[in-house]
């Protein structure tokens, strides 16, 4: 299997701070994996280079089948190119209805001109139909997202990535401030779509990864401490020093 | 039609725009009674063309949330590109006309000498700078009205937005970039005669024997049909995913790029589109005005736009028409002398000294206490109101905004 993005020898200084310490990191087209670490480790920053806000001093990263490098491109073109991002407080656009998020968000030229000229079809109303449906959101099309619980805001900016069609999608703490019940479902959801898509998540909780059951990475300053089963890493020494005996 | 339905105010705005311009042309002196003074019907012309361009201003501030205060620079370069074309012809007339008492047609060189001293000799010059080059020719310097601005509106925009800047110091850059043009054009060797200006714009070339009573209605009508055009092209705009882009870079760009639009083009694409209206705004201004100067785009100009938008209420398109005209026609009122003074015991309160202060109260009023400006006034009458949150996060859960709080 060859992987979808081959992240090698990354290293970011922030003032002197080795956010990022030679991380090397790969995931295949169709894998759920979840990064663990201590706050610091870099989880956030590797988002942030794998998603282009922040370019990394020296390393490389590839992605797709062509292997095409993400280190010269805008954060757009690395969304159209296929990656997805989920931040970890919900960020959908509160002043628009749920229809419009999920129109914004659909697969589509996204040039001005364009979109300037673009106009629904019967073939993409059914599709944010379809995906408000996925989400259980169908009975709110036409409310303002800003009106929705803080669980159903997640979803549909879950949602919203899966209307991207993204090959990637890197998931921020997707459970933080859910209840049991919600976090049970986006458990679910997640494994679901990580059945025909490449899925990272990035979580603190450790019963939501164990849930999720998938190969681990813990992080650790910057770099990768341990990988495998949840059951491998926890059993490693290291891992148990720096970050579960931490008597947590 | 989508436009229509999301946009219910278009039908309305558009039937009140048509209505008032009717009631207007049967009151002229050119074409009705002659109730009203054709000054005053050039006042309600100019007022359709600020209205204009507040309409812009807001399409830029009220929906992609940039605060331009440099588009008066716009409004004014369109102008001074109509202003050269009307100058130019309007001269040549007058040249002609004086040289042909000799007899002989002049010759192309004597009319162009003819001309360049009469427009030049006010600031000591004599040849026709080559700015003037496409003064000549309507459809040339029609087609300057719109590239001069749309260009520099693009140039400035892309060097902006790459570098990412944002906020308020856009703003600054902005009333950097009207203050520099300013301070270009007020210098004799800018070719667009420093301080003086251009003048006799009023005057239409070719049509010396139609009296200013009808041209005044003939512009009336032209502003009125531009702004009623400009509504519909932006309600067009805003209604769809178009608009629904540029109001979601307004509340969190960040998060537009990584859906994978590109944020500066977005940004770019509405700056040199209002650029555009507000320049076509300005060319339909100054011959109504009749004089142009640098004065013109002093950075206050641009910062009264704003004001009017965030009056009227910004994000809503008839709001900031509704806030142009009042605002600028409270203003040529309080300004014009005939507001009466009020006599006050230790002094008298004189209008044209203090409007100023009246109106700045009131912006900052406005802003604290009516964020929705004249145009909150309909969501009233309709009973509409916006749950008073004072700032507070849209919580989860039982916090998060509630539909009935938004109703009666």
């Amino acid at each position: 299997m060859t992987a979808l993005l081959e992240v090698s020898g990354v290293t970011v200084s922030f003032d002197g701070f080795r956010a990022i310490n030679n991380l090397t990191f790969s995931i295949g087209p169709a894998e759920l994996r979840a990064i663990i670490g201590p706050n610091g480790a870099g989880k956030s920053t590797f988002m942030d280079i794998v998603t282009g806000k922040t370019r990394p001093d020296s390393g490389s990263v590839l992605f797709g089948d062509l292997s095409r490098s993400l280190l010269k491109m805008t954060e757009a073109q690395i969304a159209r190119a296929g990656i997805g991002r989920k931040f970890q407080r919900p960020t959908v656009f509160e002043d628009q209805s749920v229809a419009e998020n999920l129109t914004l968000a659909l697969r589509a030229a996204r040039s001005p001109w364009r979109v300037l000229f673009w106009r629904p079809t019967a073939q993409d109303r059914g599709r944010v139909a379809e995906l408000a449906e996925q989400v259980g959101l169908l009975d709110h099309l036409a409310r303002k997202s800003g009106e929705l619980s803080h669980g159903q805001k997640q979803w549909l900016e879950i949602a919203m990535l899966l209307a991207q069609e993204p090959r990637l999608l890197l998931v921020d703490e997707p459970a933080a401030g859910m209840t049991p019940a919600e976090r049970d479902l986006t458990t679910d959801m997640l494994v679901e779509i990580a059945k025909t898509r490449a899925v990272v998540v990035v979580e603190h909780d450790m019963e939501f990864v164990r849930r999720l059951n998938c190969k681990v990475t813990v992080l650790h300053e910057g770099a990768v401490l341990a990988e495998g089963s949840l059951e491998h890493v926890t059993r490693n020494k290291d891992v148990i020093d720096v970050y579960l005996g931490r008597g947590e | 039609m989508q436009t229509s339905r999301t946009n219910p105010s278009l039908t309305v705005f558009v039937a009140t725009l048509l209505a008032f311009a009717v009631l207007i042309t049967a009151l002229s002196e050119g074409y009705g009674t002659g109730h009203l003074s054709t000054s005053f019907i050039k006042t309600l012309g100019k007022t359709l063309c600020l209205g204009l361009a507040a309409l812009a201003m807001d399409l830029i501030w009220g929906y992609a949330g940039i605060l331009s205060l440099g588009h008066m620079a716009f409004f004014a370069l369109g102008g001074y590109m109509i202003g050269m074309w009307l100058m130019y012809a309007r001269t040549r007339e007058i040249v002609e006309a004086s040289l042909s008492g000799g007899g002989l047609p002049a010759t192309p060189q004597e009319l162009e000498q003819g001309i360049a001293s009469q427009i030049f000799g006010v600031v000591g010059g004599s040849d026709l700078p080559f700015i003037w080059g496409f003064a000549h020719s309507f459809p040339l310097q029609m087609a300057l009205v719109v590239l001069v601005p749309g260009v520099l509106a693009l140039v400035f925009g892309w060097l902006a937005f790459r570098a990412r800047v944002t906020g308020v110091y856009l703003s600054i850059l902005t009333q950097a970039m009207t203050l520099a043009l300013a301070l270009y054009l007020f210098q004799n060797e800018s070719g667009l005669r420093g301080n003086n200006g251009l003048s006799g714009l009023q005057n239409l070339p070719g049509l010396a024997d139609v009296d200013q009573a009808t041209l005044s209605v003939w512009f009336f009508w032209a502003s009125a049909a531009a702004l009623g055009l400009a509504y519909l092209l932006i309600s067009w705009i805003v209604s769809g995913k178009f608009g629904s882009v540029i109001r979601a870079i307004r509340d969190d760009e960040a998060r537009v790029r990584f859906l994978g639009y590109s944020v500066e083009g977005y940004k770019l694409f509405v700056f040199a589109l209002t650029a555009v209206v507000i320049a076509l705004a300005g060319a339909l201004y100054y011959p109504q005005a009749g004089i142009i100067n640098p004065a013109e785009l002093a950075p206050t100009a641009s910062i009264y736009l704003a004001v009017w938008v965030a009056i009227g209420g910004r994000g809503r398109l008839y709001g900031a028409v509704i806030g142009a005209a009042v605002v600028s026609l409270l203003s040529s009122w309080f300004t014009g002398g005939r507001a009466p003074s009020i006599p006050l015991g230790f002094g008298r309160l004189d209008w044209v000294d203090w409007w100023q202060v009246l109106l700045g109260l009131t912006f900052v009023l406005v802003t604290l206490f009516a964020p929705k400006g004249l145009g909150g006034l309909f969501d009233a009458l309709t009973g509409l109101r916006s749950p008073n949150r004072r700032g507070a996060a849209l919580g989860p859960d039982q916090g998060a905004l509630q539909e009935r709080e938004a109703q009666k």
